[in-house]
């Protein structure tokens, strides 16, 4: 079995620096002053708020709910009352700001009521029910639902599952030390996946630079039957998803397809880990284990309530006088937070305090020499040089017949390259231009379709009119040959239409004049209420629509102007 | 001299007769220009170019009655695009036409709104939802940023917003490389 | 920029790539001073003071910062191939013209480093060759080690007495193969004179040696693959290996034509040029082969002793179609169409 290994090309190998954390067990993080909850913690979409400011919650009740079936739940990290439901800076390199639920810990830790389930018992469906309501989601960094990572659909069947406990990242130990103190619960939480799968088999992928993991995943999976543990080449990026299915299976997953299609998926250990304390001991996903090292005093791991401000964490593990920034993740796929007052999030695996002896900054950019050592390092198999100049360039068409969405951003081009050119850079700046234009083209296209229906809209009900009028008329003139009275004055329709209009201009523009008085006097009467034991931000809230107001009553009191 | 002739004039028959064929059997049904334009343009229907919306627009440039430059909301890039497509120069927007804006949604003041219907008759791509007397509000994914139903408004309650950016629709920025024009002394 | 991953890099750079090229160069370099004397070095400092020159001038105009991009080294590895490719005692006007006409219009008019799409060094053989026919094919004859003698011809203009200079083993091939009346062999040829050795030209065949040495360096430091250097050989010699066993009179054989001129140092150092040429693995083939075909027909049958030159800048043309032509397939992609793009 161990002789069936493939080989991904390319790929780096930098210095790991696992030791530096691996030498204490994981420890238990205090529960902070303030958790600062993000409400959108996994791909495709950010869960509704389901608790308000001043509400008390427990530890693991549910304070966010998924958006349709395409995120997961977030819970209550510990029991609390809740500040704030507010917009609050999130740890993403983009610096912006998303809903977050403010907790204030009450220090009791009291659980809501923990129902254990027999997964054997229950449907996949069921399970993967729960696995979304319990918010599991990819702890690896990607953070992908995976609930939806285990429905086959009409894709097909999952056959091997792949869990990953590869860990190439240099510095990020979370998964080694996880595998080696909870094995047991791991391999229990890859039964469940397994059952809900249903897989034929089970391959544990983890670097051979962490032999203690693999002795203790080897001993709690010695019982199991199908389950084998394979210890994998040390090369990054050997535990990225694509190319550890490929070292493991020796199929090769494009962009834009996923495993199913393939008969493989792919969990990390730490989700295989929550979806156990999910399912058997119904403990929804509330902390993870972050990595705290680099250059910092006391590197080690932590169990980390989901929320806990990172200046907490790095007060347990005292950082050097010579750090200059902190990254989240590892030193080839992280990126540099933009404050440390940030929050943990259900992707943040690593905080890495980065130092200029430990990450010399790399020298100038020089021009490309088309020296390929970026072709020869990039494990997607692309072309960086090419994609570089596309990019550089804005001819993104051209990027995309490269493939650049099949770049995974592992950074072992720039890594590489002689010339200190910021590649990955130019990647992204690409691909997030590409997917704006396509957002772009879509939303101009669905313009271009409601504009034209409008017209056809139009023209079809003033057709519609004219018939009708044509038909009036005509029965007027018929009861007139007829020798009838007729009940209206006998004017032929255009001109009984033309002298109309205005007057009915004038009704209307009475009418409307009347419903602006309306609306000015019930504005007027309208006073603020229920001001009392409102915190002073809400008044200033208050106030300031008070001010808008006053603003829409000054230009509402000057005439209308003529609608154009 | 003759044989030199009769090659010469048979290179040229049987080479006619290939071109010919060629451009027969390999014609290209190529999208009708007006089309190939309308993409290019940005559909917010704003009229701002003096045309009735962008097929008009694009219909006008085709006939060669309009110049490239009148779309405020494409911006100097969709001026560049239509140059390129149409072998003109570019030239800057023209400034009687507009000027280029961040996109924007409208946003109706709903406790303001009286529901006198007459920002859903102005909306051009029916992005704006209320019945008469009713309280009216916009649909932000359809609106199209134009404009259109803010001087109708008699109370005045629709406000243009830019649309914020957020995590999912964030852009990394282009790489700009600080390149030292002197030598550090 | 550091705020961004990877965070990590390499201790590798360009000047780093640039200096071990030089190095590579310096066991050919040592064994062209034993069979032809100093005058090389000579020939090497003025290409270089000329490379480096022409390069701060450009830089300084285009606004770039000099000091950086002059430390990087690519310009002193045009100037010594310019150097190793020109006869050793080519005036010194010559290799200086030569050397800044690399730099200044090969290399920075195209946009400069990374940016030519002609080999400089290539570009200034071929303009001088065109331009001084003759001095370019004066080269000297094998053990004319003399300095003074030597730097007299280089400096002084002084005409090359024909005691110092004598044709290469290539040259003479051409002009007397050339002659039907002649009725000459290439065995003929060859064993007409002493110095044309028993493989490719007395003192050629050893620098040729020491070139294939530094070039295996160079592979095994990975600053080259393998492709360019065994597809060039192995064309050549399958071209000229074909044509000498239907005609042995006609056509020298394999070992002559990979041993002889600008073969074995084109092969390893001038095709390798990673700017000029081709990038995917299988472009990098065909390069190289067209490069051999090129280099063995102008030799054969062109005007020009050797064609190396020529074959290099004709197929630096065709480098964009080349690599267009041959992307390799990407992760994931493989059973989609092969070779071209999708």
């Amino acid at each position: 079995m161990l002789a069936a290994l493939f080989k991904f090309r390319g790929g780096v190998k930098p210095a790991s620096h696992k030791d530096e954390s691996t030498r204490a067990p994981i420890a238990r993080a205090p529960l902070p002053a303030r958790l600062v909850v993000p409400l959108r913690q996994s791909a495709g979409g950010t869960p509704l708020p389901l608790v308000a400011a001043g509400q008390k919650v427990l530890k693991g009740e549910r304070i966010g709910a998924p958006e349709g079936n395409f995120s997961a739940a977030i819970h209550a990290p510990t029991s609390g009352t809740v500040l704030a439901v507010e917009s609050r800076t999130l740890p993403h390199p983009s610096g912006l700001s998303a809903p977050c639920v403010v907790i204030a810990p009450d220090g009791e830790e009291r659980w809501i009521e923990r129902t254990p389930v027999n997964y054997a018992a229950e449907s996949p469906d069921a399970l993967r029910d729960l696995l979304r309501d319990s918010g599991i989601v990819g702890l690896g960094g990607a953070t992908f639902p995976s609930h939806l990572k285990l429905k086959p659909g009409a894709a097909g069947r999952i056959g091997t599952l792949i869990v990953n406990g590869a860990e190439c990242e240099p510095w990020i130990t979370c998964d080694d030390l996880l595998m080696r103190e909870r094995a047991e619960g791991i391999v229990r939480g890859i039964a469940i996946l397994r059952h809900i799968a249903s897989a034929d088999r089970v391959l544990i992928g983890i670097e051979d630079n962490k032999p203690q993991a693999i002795a203790a995943m080897r001993a709690a999976t010695a019982q199991a039957t199908g389950v084998e543990v394979v210890p994998v080449p040390t090369r990054y990026p050997a535990g990225g998803e694509k190319q550890l299915i490929r070292v493991l299976t020796g199929i090769e997953i494009p962009y834009g397809r996923i495993g199913p299609e393939f008969g493989v998926q792919c969990f990390n250990v730490g989700t295989a880990w929550s979806a156990h304390r999910a399912v058997e001991l119904g403990e929804p996903l509330v902390s993870r284990i972050v990595t705290l090292t680099g250059n910092v005093e006391r590197p080690g791991n932590f169990e980390v309530p989901i929320g806990t401000p990172i200046d907490d964490l790095l007060a347990l593990v005292a950082p050097r006088a010579d750090t200059d920034r902190f990254i989240m993740g590892g030193p080839m796929m992280g990126f540099t937070l933009p404050r440390t007052d940030l929050p943990v999030t259900k992707a943040t695996n690593c905080i890495l305090a980065a130092s200029p002896a430990l990450f010399p900054p790399t020298g100038p950019e020089m021009p490309c020499i088309r020296c390929g050592a970026c072709t020869r390092a990039c494990p997607a198999e692309l072309q960086p040089h090419e994609l570089y100049w596309f990019s550089r360039a804005k001819n993104f068409g051209k990027a995309q017949e490269y493939n650049i969405f099949d770049c995974i951003e592992c950074g072992c081009c720039a890594y590489v390259c002689p010339s200190n050119i910021r590649l990955v850079d130019y990647y992204r700046f690409a691909k997030t231009s590409m997917r704006a234009l396509e957002r772009e083209k879509t939303a101009s296209d669905a313009a271009r379709q409601r504009f034209e229906f409008r017209n056809f809209r139009t023209e079809r009900e003033q057709k519609e009119k004219a018939e009708r009028l044509a038909a009036k008329t005509a029965a007027a003139r018929q009861a007139i040959a007829g020798g009838e009275k007729p009940a209206a004055a006998p004017t032929p329709a255009a001109t009984e239409q033309t002298p109309a209009l205005p007057q009915l201009d004038e009704t209307k523009k009475a009418l409307i004049a009347a419903a602006i008085e309306r609306a000015r006097a019930q504005k007027e009467g309208v006073q603020p209420k229920n001001t009392d034991n409102l915190a002073p931000e809400k008044l200033a809230e208050i106030r300031e629509i008070e001010a808008r107001r006053a603003k829409v009553r000054e230009i509402a009191k000057t005439p209308p102007e003529e609608p154009v | 001299m003759v044989s030199a002739l009769l090659v010469m004039a048979g290179i040229a028959v049987v080479l006619g007769a290939l071109l010919g064929f060629a451009s027969i059997r390999f014609k290209v049904k190529g999208d009708p220009l007006v089309d190939k334009i309308d993409a290019i343009l940005p559909q917010t229907q704003c009229g701002q170019c003096g045309f009735p919306g962008c097929k008009p627009y694009a219909q006008a440039i085709a006939k060669g009655e309009a110049e490239i430059n009148q779309c405020p909301p494409g911006g100097e890039e969709g001026i560049r695009k239509l140059a390129d497509l149409l072998g003109k120069e570019f030239k800057p927007l023209s400034a009687e036409h507009g000027v280029e804006k961040p996109k924007q949604v409208a946003v109706i003041d709903e406790a303001l709104c009286i529901g006198c219907t007459l920002c859903t008759q102005a909306c051009p791509v029916d992005a704006i939802v209320g019945a008469a007397k009713q309280m009216h509000t916009i649909v932000a994914p359809l609106c199209t940023g134009c404009e259109l139903c803010v001087p109708p408004c008699p109370v005045d309650c629709i406000a243009m917003v830019p649309v914020p950016e957020t995590v999912e629709t964030w852009k990394w920025k282009y790489p700009v490389v600080p390149i030292k024009l002197k030598e550090p002394a | 920029m550091n705020g961004t991953s990877p965070h990590l890099h390499l201790p590798i750079s360009v000047r780093l790539i640039m200096l071990k090229v030089l190095a590579a160069l310096v066991p050919g370099i040592a064994v062209y001073v034993w069979f032809f004397g100093a005058a090389i070095l000579v020939q090497i400092a003025l290409a270089s003071a000329a490379a480096l020159a022409g390069e701060a001038a450009m830089l300084k105009l285009r606004g770039k910062p000099v000091g950086l991009f002059l430390s990087d080294g690519s310009a002193l590895v045009t100037a010594w191939l310019i150097a190793l490719t020109f006869p050793p005692i080519a005036p010194w006007w010559l290799t200086v013209t030569a050397t800044l006409f690399a730099i200044v219009v090969a290399k920075h008019l195209y946009g400069g480093l990374g940016q030519n799409p002609f080999n400089p060094a290539m570009v200034a053989f071929c303009v001088s060759i065109i331009a001084f026919p003759a001095l370019m094919s004066q080269w000297p004859a094998v053990g004319f080690t003399d300095f003074a003698a030597q730097m007299r011809v280089v400096f002084q203009s002084q005409s090359a007495q024909d005691a110092v200079t004598m044709a290469t083993p290539l040259d003479a091939l051409r002009t007397q193969l050339h002659v039907p009346e002649a009725r000459a062999t290439v065995a003929g040829v060859l064993g007409s004179h002493a110095s044309f050795g028993n493989i490719g030209g007395k003192g050629w065949e050893w620098i040729a040696l020491a070139y294939l040495l530094g070039g295996l360096w160079l592979l095994q430091q990975r600053v080259i693959t393998w492709h360019v250097p065994v597809a060039f050989l192995a064309t050549l010699a399958l071209i000229a290996g074909g044509f000498s066993l239907a005609n042995p009179d006609r056509y020298a054989g394999p070992v002559f034509h990979v041993v002889t001129g600008g073969a074995m140092l084109g092969a390893f150092f001038i095709l390798t040029d990673p700017v000029s040429g081709a990038t995917t693995p299988r472009g990098k083939l065909i390069f190289a082969a067209g490069v051999a075909l090129l280099a063995w027909i102008i030799r054969s049958f062109g005007a020009y002793p050797d064609g190396m030159a020529f074959g290099v800048l004709l197929m630096n043309l065709c480098v964009p179609l080349i690599d267009m032509g041959t992307q390799p397939p990407v992760f994931g992609h493989k059973d989609e169409q092969k070779g071209g793009t999708p």
